[in-house]
């Protein structure tokens, strides 16, 4: 799909608009794309190969060669503009590629795996750039397997399973669809044994394991759809003392296997 | 967008900043001049050496047949057994012993002449005494049987054809050579330059693909600029070397023989000598006058128009096809099962040149090789000197650069479908819908 929206590949079926208007040659400068197969001309020296991928994307040679040095500064890069990219470490070379992508300002960015291949430094700086761009008003295509980016960078998911979308919308929305009403409380009580049995009674409990720094009755316990949190707190209240009270929101990632074990 | 001269730019400074290239260009017109220099030498050192050869003559027929030459002395015996002989020229190192056996008829004298030697004899040495021997045999033969020399010397005629065509002017042995040199030289340099460029272009071709870069850039620029971008720069690059090859060869071929004191013109190829044999045939005296007259004589505008047309989009179709390999595999080890298919037309052409175009240049093959793409700069360009009609030319060349640009478009087609579709299959349809995009 990514490859029908950078026209690399036509579609079998259907078309894509972009802004209203269906995809053309021209476009190409509105778009930015870090593709997960990605390199750079290894004998080519850094600045050089940089201004020329600008060029292609449309820029003059001034205009790019201003920004690319601005950018350059930014990332603390700025020495390696006579350098050649076989001279680079791989984190290096990604870095640049990055600086490429995203040189011309395009409308829409596309980025494919793009912290693969980075240290946790590195993929912070080119995050907080991501986030900078999308706050600047670029609309980001953010592909990946790797559920915490989403969770951190994504407003709106989509789901593809066997080249299926079985899931899309904004990620709030979905989560709220997919939690279960379940809380994850903590409490200090004399007895544990009754405690527990008291809470089973009334609502549907399981074994919950937490780390905490007491030994308190861990439990995660489901509401039904007549409680509400607070009334499951204030029982709880009059059990002992609460250490630890929590709704369990699920991650995309057990969104994302509970998704596709039900499709 | 049009990124052509972008990409010829960037194709055309990737290739001459290359460390190799560079190298490569200046040491190869010294290798070659060295190499020159040194077959040269090595051919006057050898020659320099003196033979003496002894001869035992116990027939006594021959007196004053051999006289002693720059590189050969001859030493005669006289009085001495052939085994003496023999000792003696083992001792005093010479080259050989040539011994005729004594025999009372001429005959049976020429089947008894033998040569001792060390080493096996030279070629060179062994036909020349045969000849000398023969030739004064066959003298005394005559004069036994009462045939007047002087008489059968006097008889002997040669003929010596004067060649004019139907319009009035004067042709010649010399004039067809020179053609034929041009044709075949033209035809070697055109095979020489696609041998060593052609390869460039499909590595330059192969490159985005290994460096994996080939997404970034196809999502910006479309193939068939790509591949034509590539064939240019490449191909400017290749013109670059090789003007310098033969500025940087000329003169080194001028200044080193100088300094190093050896005599080219000592080293006489045989076509050299069929040269001047036909130029002395011809009793037309100076060779290098007769060529000069030759090439006049040679539609040289034309010539020199065609040859820079023909050449270049001869150079381009061949250059298109490595770029199609290219784009069709993934690396370079995949692509040596296609060069053969590639080259087969090249020698295809450069032999129906040498022999049909030189036999007649304006037969049914000659002219049909001339307007097949693939052996169409070749053969047309051995043709011109032969005079071609313009129209031909200009055909000849449509169809030539109609072909290039159909290949680079369909090593585009290959390139987009090849490397991108992993997945989708590439099946007919496929490819028709992809030729539309």
């Amino acid at each position: 799909m990514i490859r029908i929206i950078n026209q690399i590949t036509m579609p079998d079926t259907g078309q894509v608009l972009l802004d209203g208007q269906a995809l053309q040659p021209h476009h190409i400068k509105d778009i930015g794309y870090l593709p997960e197969e990605r390199g750079l001309y290894k004998s080519m020296k850094v600045g050089e190969q940089a201004l020329y991928l600008a060029q292609l994307k449309g820029m003059q040679k001034t205009e790019a060669k201003k920004r690319l040095l601005e950018w350059f500064e930014r990332l603390d890069i700025g020495d390696w503009w006579n350098k050649k990219i076989q001279e680079l470490s791989k984190g290096m070379a990604q870095k640049i590629q990055f600086v490429v992508t995203v040189l011309h300002e395009p409308k829409l960015l596309i980025f494919d795996e793009p912290f693969s291949g980075f240290d946790p430094i590195n993929a912070n700086i080119i995050k907080d750039e991501i986030l900078r761009l999308k706050n600047e008003g670029a609309t980001v295509i953010f592909s990946t397997h790797r559920m915490e980016s989403v969770e951190e960078l994504c407003d709106h998911i989509a789901l593809l399973h066997k080249s299926n979308k079985i899931l899309d919308g904004n990620l709030m929305a979905i989560k709220k669809q997919y939690k279960t009403n379940t809380y994850e409380v903590g409490i200090n009580a004399e007895n544990h044994g009754v405690v527990e049995r008291a809470l089973a009674e009334r609502f549907s409990t399981t074994a919950a394991d937490f780390r905490t720094i007491g030994n308190e009755l861990k439990l995660n316990v489901k509401l039904s759809e007549k409680d509400t949190a607070n009334d499951l707190l204030s029982y709880l209240t009059t059990q002992g003392q609460v250490s630890h009270f929590v709704e369990l929101i699920p991650s995309v990632n057990d969104i994302f296997i509970e998704a596709v074990k039900n499709n | 967008m049009n990124h052509l001269p972008l990409i010829i730019k960037r194709e055309y400074l990737t290739k001459v900043r290359n460390k190799s290239f560079v190298v490569m260009t200046i040491l190869s017109p010294l290798i070659m001049i060295g190499l020159i220099l040194l077959v040269t030498y090595l051919s006057q050192l050898n020659n320099n050496k003196v033979k003496t050869v002894a001869i035992l003559d116990e027939s006594g027929v021959i007196k004053e047949l051999f006289e002693d030459t720059e590189t050969t002395k001859y030493h005669r015996f006289d009085n001495v057994t052939l085994e003496n002989a023999k000792q003696i020229s083992k001792e005093k190192e010479y080259y050989g012993l040539l011994h005729i056996d004594e025999h009372s008829n001429l005959e049976n004298i020429s089947k008894h002449v033998n040569f001792y030697s060390e080493d096996s004899p030279s070629l060179t040495l062994i036909s020349d005494l045969e000849f000398k021997l023969g030739e004064e045999l066959t003298n005394l033969k005559m004069i036994e049987e009462d045939i007047d020399l002087q008489k059968i010397e006097a008889s002997k005629i040669s003929v010596n054809i004067n060649q004019e065509n139907f319009s009035g002017e004067k042709t010649s042995k010399i004039d067809s050579m020179t053609k034929i040199a041009f044709g075949v030289a033209t035809g070697y340099l055109l095979f020489m330059f696609i041998i060593i460029y052609g390869n460039m272009i499909m590595r330059s071709v192969i490159e985005e693909k290994t460096s994996r870069i080939v997404e970034i850039i196809i999502s910006s620029v479309k193939p068939v600029q790509l591949m034509l971008g590539k064939i240019i720069g490449t191909s400017l690059a290749g013109v670059t070397q090789f003007v310098i090859w033969i500025v940087l060869g000329s003169i080194l071929m001028v200044v080193l023989p100088l300094v190093l004191g050896i005599d080219l013109s000592q080293m006489q190829t045989p076509q050299q000598q069929v040269l001047q044999q036909a130029v002395e045939s011809q009793g037309s005296g100076d060779l290098l006058q007769s060529i000069f007259f030759a090439v006049r004589s040679l539609p040289l505008l034309n010539l020199v128009i065609a040859f820079v047309l023909f050449f270049l989009s001869g150079y381009l179709l061949y250059s298109s096809l490595y770029a199609a390999i290219g784009a069709a595999v993934d690396n370079e080890t995949d692509t040596q099962q296609f060069m053969l298919p590639i080259i087969m037309p090249l020698i295809l052409a450069v032999y129906v040149g040498g022999f049909t175009v030189i036999e007649d240049p304006h037969g049914t093959v000659s002219t049909i090789f001339s307007f097949i793409p693939l052996t169409s700069p070749v053969v047309m360009l051995m043709r011109i000197p032969f005079g071609v009609p313009i129209w031909q030319q200009v055909l000849s060349l449509m169809i030539l650069i109609g072909t290039f640009m159909f290949t680079v478009w369909f090593a585009a087609k290959i390139y987009r479908v090849g490397i991108l579709m992993y997945g989708k299959k590439t099946s007919y349809k496929e490819l028709i819908k992809w030729i539309k995009y």
